[in-house]
């Protein structure tokens, strides 16, 4: 039906057809007039800057250096000299994507096993569901700036979760955040904190989607409980994991509020991320080229994993 | 628990295994929630104590006197009112200028067609995959030079025209009947008219969900507010906090007490609207 009329719109454009184009543009201006200047042509503009090397001075001070600025960050000639431990011990990239990774590795799993045993535990009969949801969820829309610094509190010295970790019998007497080892866990610790409840959300819903009768087929063919939870619940589940670890490992590749407040990516360069090393690069030390390149290598990062996801959907749209 | 007993066939009883499951399930749920509020409790109880009790030991979860002067003393030390109108008016102008260009725009994707329009939507749908960090600095030098570094304008054009929005709208103008825009646009409506009185009637679910979103997102939001507020009569609550943070480091109690008034409003929203949150959650978390 829709493509009948469309056709005939080209072959005759009448004013009539014309001023209902205008109407059309007219809804759309006020949005992608502000999305095409703050956002698509910065966009563009980035992969730019990724190629010169510019101190922010006056625009002609610009310097196109083609992939120097890659080079720099990447210290080509030492690690072909070096070899690759090279990049991943002594390079700021390498550190700030082994730790990226590190941290992503660690996070996502801890996460989706949280939220789905979560989930599991509330789509039962379980008195007081919505007041365990609503607990679990809060620290999501808890601003960061005072749950981190609340949490590296918590964490110092003589804080209470070294108190009660005594009790448990630890004798670990540090600091978390100051501690080169236990920082990084800091981190994890807090983002597994604050994101379980969200992923919990997603997979109370998408429990919620699985037909009823998918569970009564399985019980007439006498699959006890166990099974039914193997061969109906995890299969169905599968393609919310799926959206659900891709998301999670994109907003871990893009970390930065918790390191930011509560280690400044330190000590040494042992919580250096790849945002805050471009944040460092951009703000602290005006090198807004190697930022750009290192921008770069996030932005390819994360479009890898988004085409997988892309890619997965129409799988399962198709299937 | 007794519903579940009650609707079993008469006779049958409830095996132990899955009594002890159940306490197990109590158990751990419990645990996990205790773990999930102790910052926020040990946030409010320190928040109550003098400094040196912060870190007392054994840890006193209860203060043993409750020095609500903290809460005077603070408003003395840190501009905070003027943070909070800051969040405030950044806030809301983003929710509603966020919440109008995107319903709008997403109205006529969804419903009206013109050249261009895949193009167009396209550009939104592969900008969301992009990383703000990614364009963070270019759209910084971009601002500066338009004279806005250092004024909420920055914040809020920053956060105003996200691809998101239209997005979200226009998967849930897709749902509604064309045949109902047909109708009306025989009974003489216009466009306009057609989106303001029918679209947005329709679609407070999806504009509830986007705006609550927006208006926490842009609250809590500490980075954008970072890199471009300087002057402490520009600064938001979060970057507000983190500069008291950094110049009374060790003043604990009230370091905490600020921490809690910065949740405060959040907090408020949420409880009051939290069944739109996790509605929102799962449509469009799921629909992707």
């Amino acid at each position: 039906m829709a493509k009948a009329p469309k056709s005939r719109y080209k072959r005759q454009m009448t004013g009539y057809e014309r001023k209902k184009e205008l109407i059309a543009y007219s809804f759309i201006a006020p949005n992608f007039i502000g999305f095409a200047v703050f956002t698509l042509l910065p966009v563009l503009f980035s992969i730019f800057l990724s190629f010169v090397k510019w101190k922010g001075g006056a625009f002609n001070t610009m310097e196109w250096v083609g992939l120097g600025n890659y080079a720099e960050i990447f210290k080509t000639a030492k690690v072909a000299e070096k070899g690759i431990g090279y990049l991943f011990n002594k390079v700021d990239l390498g550190i700030a994507l082994k730790n990226t990774l590190f941290f992503t590795v660690v996070t996502v799993p801890l996460t989706l096993v949280c939220a789905v045993a979560l989930a599991l535990a509330l789509n039962r009969a379980v008195k007081g569901a919505v007041g365990f949801r609503t607990v679990f969820f809060f620290p999501y829309v808890a601003s960061m700036v005072a749950i981190c610094v609340c949490w590296r509190f918590m964490m110092m010295k003589d804080g209470p979760i070294n108190q009660m970790l005594m009790a448990l019998g630890s004798s670990y007497n540090k600091s978390w955040t100051a501690d080169s080892t236990m920082a990084i866990w800091s981190i994890i610790l807090v983002s597994v904190w604050r994101n379980m409840g969200y992923y919990m959300v997603i997979y109370l819903a998408a429990l919620q989607g699985i037909p009823t009768d998918l569970y009564e087929a399985a019980t007439v063919d006498g699959a006890n409980k166990w099974q039914q939870f193997c061969h109906v619940t995890l299969p169905q589940l599968r393609p919310t994991t799926f959206f659900a670890s891709t998301m999670l490992i994109i907003s871990c590749f893009k970390i930065y509020d918790v390191v930011a407040i509560m280690t400044e990516g330190g000590p040494g360069r042992s919580t250096k991320m790849l945002v805050t090393y471009i944040y460092d690069e951009a703000f602290s030390n005006f090198n807004y080229g190697v930022a750009s390149a290192i921008a770069m290598v996030l932005l390819v990062i994360v479009l890898i994993f988004t085409l997988a996801q892309f890619s997965m959907e129409d799988r399962y749209a198709n299937n | 628990m007794t519903q579940m007993t009650a609707s079993k066939p008469v006779g049958v009883q409830t095996p132990p295994i899955m009594i002890v499951l159940k306490i197990l399930l109590y158990v751990v749920l419990i645990a996990l929630a205790l773990f999930t509020l102790i910052p926020f409790v040990w946030m409010l109880s320190s928040s109550l104590k003098l400094d040196r009790e912060v870190f007392s030991y054994p840890i006193r979860w209860i203060p043993e006197t409750f020095h609500w002067e903290n809460y005077r003393l603070i408003w003395t030390k840190v501009p905070l009112l003027t943070y909070f109108k800051n969040t405030a008016i950044i806030a809301i102008l983003v929710t509603f200028i966020q919440t109008l260009t995107s319903s709008f725009a997403a109205y006529a994707f969804a419903k009206l067609q013109f050249r261009g329009r895949n193009v167009l939507f396209v550009c939104y749908v592969a900008t969301i995959a992009v990383p703000w960090q990614t364009y963070m600095l270019p759209q910084f030098i971009l601002m500066r030079s338009m004279g806005l570094y250092d004024t909420l304008w920055a914040i809020v054009v920053l956060q105003s025209f996200s691809a998101f929005g239209v997005f979200l709208m226009r998967q849930f103008y897709q749902g509604i009947p064309t045949e109902l825009c047909e109708a009306a646009r025989i009974d003489g409506l216009s466009e306009y008219g057609i989106w303001a009185r029918i679209m947005l009637p329709l679609s407070r679910a999806a504009i509830a969900t986007l705006v609550i979103f927006t208006f926490v997102g842009t609250w809590n939001d500490y980075m954008g507010p970072m890199i471009y507020l300087t002057r402490d009569v520009n600064k938001t609550v979060q970057v507000g906090l983190r500069r008291f943070i950094q110049e009374n480091s060790s003043d604990y109690h009230l370091i905490m007490a600020v921490s809690v008034c910065s949740l405060l409003p959040v907090s408020i929203v949420f409880l009051a609207l939290q069944k739109y949150f996790i509605q929102g959650i799962a449509t469009t978390g799921l629909k992707g």
